[in-house]
């Protein structure tokens, strides 16, 4: 077990390789120039050099990428040029409101997805599965910007039952927390839901058609127990994929529904800075996200084996 | 003296719905069981032995898939087809319980053995948690699974095919259920798992005068277990007989394709097995005579136009066929070599 996961985390370390060199291409390759953008419109071109000096960016691509990783790799993902603080602490500054986003989207998504999953697979070729699944289709198709707008318009404007955009940390109290999380939380996790609810119904499928659970039948068992204890842990696995997947994209899909209600989070934080070409922040975030998304994989990996008995042993 | 019947079939038909139209896999098929005895059903794959024992416990989607007709008596008194989804709950696993072919797939992989064991009780018993696992080990004894009380804890996975097996007749003796139905439970283990297996059923079959039905293609395995036997052909029951004159004096041509087809293990090896020519027709393309008509070198016009009945002709044999009579005279070998 201990290998394993000492394996699983050295194996992190050519994946963000690739992903720091590709963001830091893209970047550098993009128009614009953070010294022009720090000095403004009146700035001579002589200034701009000077500052570009400064900045270290005159310097070869590959000279520049090397400067930076090797900090990198020591911890210190640079200074921010606009902010004049650390990476790092613009990164924590702005976490609490995305990672309260995500897990309210995924704990909203979860809540929904499975129970419907379920009901649709038990009612399989009804109405009521067709609604279940029309349902998930649409949530699958509208896009979260949309959806975020619709849900604004229609609570924050219409009905005003809640507020419109905006972030209030948990220090405010949790019921004012919450009350700002749930409109992005329901545009963000929709989609994920969705597809959630889709690999739960057919998983659930798979898995009534299996000899055992012809077994656990002729035992006399009931359909809730067939459900819930013979069918579900083994239709998990793959369920769980796609939650570990989805929710490694909510982290990613916050910059959009960030933008929509206006909270302060990682996707803003990353939107801001493409527009003042802060390449520090914007390398750091990327580096950031993607250590996350796969560290989550990570763990749903490890999940994997706590759900099903055959995994635990073969990896000892 | 009449033995007491345990489980009698009358007039059984099993429809499935499928996209085509309706499919009849199980035609008036009737049959009993008695107390104690241990009954065969024989016949090809897809003949409908597995559906008439899963009708039997009714285990086929009702709502959507299937749909029953006839009766099936239980014990003199209950018609199984007319209880409710609860009552037949009850009863399955607790009167009557079933094995299947195959055992690992058979048994939940991310439970222990010892749980699937107790869960049986669990259900039907009003037991606790602790109590039902200790029953469950000495159902695993009982099933002659060696050192049990540190085996419960283990998952399907961990056990040889033979012990999962082993596990499962716990599992459906767990409740000591009046009747047993077997479904294949030895064609998918080793030849020397297997007789272990047969005589476990058998040493059980003695032990709790519990009724068995035995669903198998291997007409050796009949030979050894049953007392008597059906067989089946086409969603039908083409013979019906004791196992002395099922391999004396078997009247049906399709009994007897089936036992010249079995090797022997003193016959010349230059010899070719028998075979019977064809193939089992499809559900949906029934013959409209005699179904075996079309495989039968008997067949004349009356057997391709008109469909014989099951008809009982002395010494509780009974046999659909037309010409038995003529048929079961000629010692001959019934079918050339192909």
């Amino acid at each position: 077990m201990k290998t394993y996961f000492l394996k699983r985390i050295l194996s992190l370390i050519p994946v963000l390789f690739v992903v720091s060199i590709v963001i830091f291409l893209i970047i550098h390759i993009t128009p614009g120039d953070p010294a022009a953008m720090l000095l403004g419109e009146e700035a001579t071109d002589e200034d701009i050099h000077q500052l570009r000096v400064q900045m270290g960016l005159d310097e070869p691509l590959v000279v520049q990428y090397f400067h930076w990783i090797t900090e990198a790799v020591q911890g210190d993902l640079g200074t921010s040029y606009f902010m004049k603080e650390p990476v790092m602490v613009s990164i924590l500054s702005h976490l609490a409101p995305t990672i309260s986003v995500a897990i309210m989207a995924g704990i909203i998504s979860l809540l929904i997805s499975i129970p419907i999953g379920i009901l649709a697979a038990t009612k399989r070729g009804t109405n009521t599965d067709r609604t279940v699944m029309g349902f998930s289709l649409i949530g699958m198709s509208v896009p979260s910007f949309l959806l975020g707008l619709f849900l604004i318009l229609l609570f924050g404007v219409k009905l005003q039952w809640l507020p419109v955009a905006g972030y209030r940390p948990i220090t405010a109290g949790l019921f004012e927390h919450i009350k700002y999380l749930i409109l992005p939380s329901i545009a963000l996790g929709s989609m994920h839901a969705a597809l959630i609810a889709r690999m739960t119904r057919s998983s659930l499928l798979e898995v009534l058609n299996m000899n055992y659970i012809k077994t656990a039948r002729s035992k006399g068992v009931g359909e809730f127990l067939l459900i819930m204890r013979h069918t579900l842990r083994n239709a998990f696995l793959p369920i769980l994929t796609v939650i570990g997947q989805t929710f490694g994209s909510l982290i990613a899909g916050a910059v959009v529904t960030e933008t929509i209600f206006n909270i302060p989070g990682i996707g803003q934080l990353i939107i801001n800075s493409v527009e003042r070409r802060d390449y520090a922040v914007i390398q750091g975030v990327v580096l950031f996200v993607t250590f996350t998304y796969v560290l989550i994989n990570l763990l749903v990996d490890l999940l994997y084996g706590v759900v099903d008995p055959r995994v635990r042993l073969s990896k000892k | 003296m009449n033995p007491e019947k345990l489980l009698e079939v009358k007039r059984l038909r099993t429809h499935f719905k499928t996209e085509t139209g309706r499919v009849t896999a199980v035609d008036d098929v009737s049959f009993h069981v008695n107390k104690g005895e241990i009954l065969g059903i024989v016949g090809e794959s897809g003949c409908g032995k597995s559906v008439t024992s899963q009708s039997i416990l009714r285990l086929f989607d009702e709502k959507y898939l299937v749909k029953y007709e006839g009766e099936i008596i239980f014990k003199n008194e209950i018609d199984l087809l007319k209880l409710s989804k609860a009552q037949m709950r009850q009863a399955r696993g607790n009167e009557i319980s079933m094995i299947f072919q195959d055992p690992l797939s058979s048994l939940n992989p991310v439970l222990t053995i010892g749980f699937q064991i107790a869960e049986a009780i669990m259900l039907h018993e009003n037991t606790s948690k602790e109590e039902a696992m200790a029953q469950a080990v000495e159902m695993l004894r009982l099933t002659g699974i060696p050192s049990p009380e540190k085996r419960v804890h283990d998952y399907p996975h961990q056990l040889s095919g033979g012990m999962r097996q082993r596990v499962m007749i716990a599992m459906s003796l767990a409740c000591k259920p009046r009747l047993l139905i077997a479904d294949e439970p030895t064609t998918a283990l080793d030849v020397t798992i297997q007789s272990q297996i047969l005589d476990l059923i058998e040493d059980i079959n003695k032990r709790f005068d519990m009724g068995v039905i035995f669903i198998t293609h291997d007409l050796g395995v009949v030979a050894e277990l049953c007392d008597r036997v059906v067989v089946m052909y086409l969603g039908q029951i083409v013979e019906e007989a004791d196992i002395y004159n099922l391999f004396e004096n078997p009247k049906h041509p399709y009994t007897k394709g089936l036992i010249q087809s079995i090797p022997h293990m003193d016959g010349d090896r230059e010899e070719e097995l028998h075979v019977i020519a064809g193939t089992v027709p499809s559900l949906e393309n029934v013959p409209v005579g005699c179904r075996f008509a079309p495989r039968c070198q008997f067949a004349d016009e009356q057997c391709n136009s008109q469909a014989p009945e099951l008809r009982g002709i002395g010494d509780g044999q009974k046999v659909r066929c037309w010409h038995a009579e003529q048929i079961a005279e000629r010692k001959e070998e019934v079918y050339a070599t192909s």
